[in-house]
């Protein structure tokens, strides 16, 4: 209960961040929001679940692409499209979990097929009319704010306030997850599956429910993305990055605690607007690489590297342990 | 469907198969041997591939003398990636190691990519041409790069098998605690391992070279490829790595002829799935 009185207050010393900031630092803070919403939803599964998942593009791709096809084609607005592209993004994660589950797979073969899954689901919308193919689809644009429809001009304080309740109700449903039997059952799975099976905990049925909600969550990130960029396409929405922009801001964070994956996307949000900042005007020494791209993942690698080498439960992970000691 | 593109389809197939053998070969001896899902085979590639570039753009030199760059460079870099990252992380979770390596992969790809930008580049072979196969065609250099292949993984396999050191490293695979109790140095044989793998990207990356689009981004298409003929393989089976690559290129080939308006990635995702579902111990491998 403390951490959810902790959330509120955040939230609303956060809210009128919005109005204060420059348009470029509005950018960054929606974009921190978007890999937080992303983490929030793979640490569900891969860190309370203990299901090591190297595909969530999976879900942030049918998430965004159910909701611009409903709303390209049939003019659904987003939020019934968020709706419904986390119930298909549920649907599908419960059904290829159940198939790598019900087949017994486990650490690095559960991680490759998690990626050979959203992998096929890239090579697919690629390939299918259905979807417009590699061109894939811009959101059209309306002028003025449209709450009914999720769209407000660039720069519009809404799109912050929208992230921030959608990253809030993500922590409040991690939060109330853990809490709950199914959160508790999974994590008891986790940590010791015979174990947990053999004082009668229907373990697969926990962990499919885990499956769906992470996915779930993560297609609600995929919704957001398009309604705030305008624009997806099969590499976008589907994409080895986009599982990578999943899994790195939980590992820095910490995987396996609520908070860790919000502190990894405000550490690694900003960092490749620093980059590009840098790069563009770059000091002397690094003239030759003036205009050129690549930098900001280095950085994000070498921080990876380092965190889970030097701080493996993560910066929250580690800072809470700390905590925790010196109280006691 | 006339019987010609069939034909081209299956001998392209098994070219491109060996070629994905080759690179396979060296994922699976790490797979098998350190049980690292090293997601930064494909990246060792493409540096190798860039180093190819470098050496025939500079030089002017024949791109299969890069080898004797390539292939040194990139067993030490193999080497030094194990011994001074990735054994510290030895017995941690598995996630940690796939993580290191994913992380080596973002930090070699985008090293490229800042250093030589995202336009593609190209390696000229001297004296490339077609050979007529079974009324097929083929280039030269996809000739060489699949004959390479059948050398490299014999004398992968003879080295496992015959020399002490091969021993040792089989031994590690076998049980890292009775090997280190019969003496073997075990972080050693680890980096050596790593090191052996990588360098078997580096010599795949400089025999691809000539017919490959040179880019940052390459190695990741290898990667993945890699991880499906080493899982139909089983892990650790250098011979298994190679028929594997065939008939992955094999199936790769002829789906694009059978399903032209998909990619042919697809089927072989396809494929490994099922092969994951169904026997995940590979092909070759006996179960239990």
């Amino acid at each position: 209960m403390r951490n959810l009185a902790v959330l509120g207050v955040l939230v609303v010393v956060l809210a009128p961040l919005a109005l204060v900031l420059p348009p470029a630092q509005q950018a960054v803070a929606v974009r921190v929001l978007i890999f937080a919403l992303m983490a929030i939803g793979w640490n569900v599964m891969s860190g309370f679940g203990g299901m090591f998942s190297f595909g969530h593009a999976a879900y942030f791709g049918i998430g965004a692409y159910t909701s611009v096809w409903l709303l390209v084609k049939h003019n659904v607005s987003p939020w019934l499209g968020m709706l419904a592209g986390a119930a298909l993004a549920a649907a599908f994660g419960t059904l290829t979990g159940f198939l790598a589950l019900r087949y017994r797979l486990r650490g690095a073969y559960f991680a490759l097929a998690t990626f050979a899954v959203a992998e096929m689901l890239r090579l697919l919308a690629t390939g299918s009319d259905l979807v417009n193919r590699a061109v894939g689809y811009n959101v059209p644009l309306l002028r003025g704010n449209s709450w009914s429809m999720l769209q407000f001009p660039a720069g519009s304080p809404n799109y912050f306030w929208v992230g921030l309740g959608l990253v809030a109700a993500a922590v409040a449903i991690s939060l109330l997850y853990l809490r709950s039997r199914a959160g508790r059952f999974t994590l008891a799975a986790r940590d010791d599956e015979v174990a947990a099976a053999s004082v009668g905990v229907p373990v697969l049925r926990y962990q499919l429910f885990t499956i769906a909600l992470s996915a779930a969550i993560t297609a609600v990130a995929g919704v957001f993305y398009v309604q705030y960029y305008l624009y997806v396409n099969p590499d976008l929405a589907f994409g080895a990055s986009v599982s990578i922009q999943a899994i790195l801001p939980a590992v820095i964070g910490g995987v396996g605690t609520v908070w860790g994956p919000v502190v990894g996307a405000v550490i690694l949000g900003p960092l490749s607007d620093v980059t590009a900042t840098l790069l563009r005007q770059p000091p002397e020494f690094l003239g030759f690489l003036a205009g050129r791209g690549g930098l900001d993942v280095m950085l994000y690698a070498i921080l990876l590297i380092v965190i889970v080498l030097a701080l493996p439960q993560g910066v929250y992970g580690a800072a809470a342990e700390r905590l925790r000691r010196w109280r006691s | 469907m006339s019987g010609v593109v069939v034909t081209q389809a299956v001998i392209t197939g098994i070219l491109t198969g060996g070629v994905y053998g080759l690179v396979a070969m060296g994922l699976t001896l790490i797979f098998g041997v350190l049980d690292i899902v090293n997601f930064a085979h494909g990246a060792f590639l493409a540096l190798a591939l860039f180093l190819t570039y470098g050496v025939v753009r500079t030089t002017g030199a024949h791109p299969y003398l890069a080898l004797l760059i390539a292939v040194p460079v990139m067993f030490g870099l193999g080497w030094l990636v194990q011994f001074t990252v990735l054994n510290r992380a030895m017995g941690k979770p598995l996630a940690n190691q796939l993580l290191i390596t994913l992380a080596v992969s973002l930090l070699i790809e985008n090293g490229l990519l800042l250093f030589f930008g995202a336009d593609p580049r190209s390696v000229r072979f001297p004296g490339e041409h077609g050979i007529g196969v079974f009324g097929a065609v083929a280039s030269l250099s996809r000739v060489l790069a699949f004959a390479a292949a059948l050398v490299l993984a014999a004398g992968l396999y003879l080295f496992l098998r015959r020399t002490r050191v091969g021993t040792a490293i089989r031994a590690v695979a076998a049980n890292r605690q009775g090997a280190e109790l019969v003496g073997v140095d075990v972080r050693h044989i680890y980096a050596l391992t790593f090191a052996i793998g990588t360098a078997c990207a580096g010599a795949a990356g400089t025999l691809v070279a000539p017919f490959t689009t040179i880019e940052p981004t390459t190695g990741s298409l290898f990667t993945i490829i890699a991880f499906v003929v080493v899982v139909l393989g089983g892990l650790g089976n250098v011979l298994g790595a190679l028929a594997g690559g065939v008939l992955i290129g094999l199936t790769e080939q002829l789906g694009g002829v059978f399903v032209p308006s998909q990619s042919s990635l697809l089927i072989v995702f396809a494929v490994f799935l099922l092969v994951l579902f169904l026997r995940p111990q590979g092909l070759f491998g006996r179960t239990g």
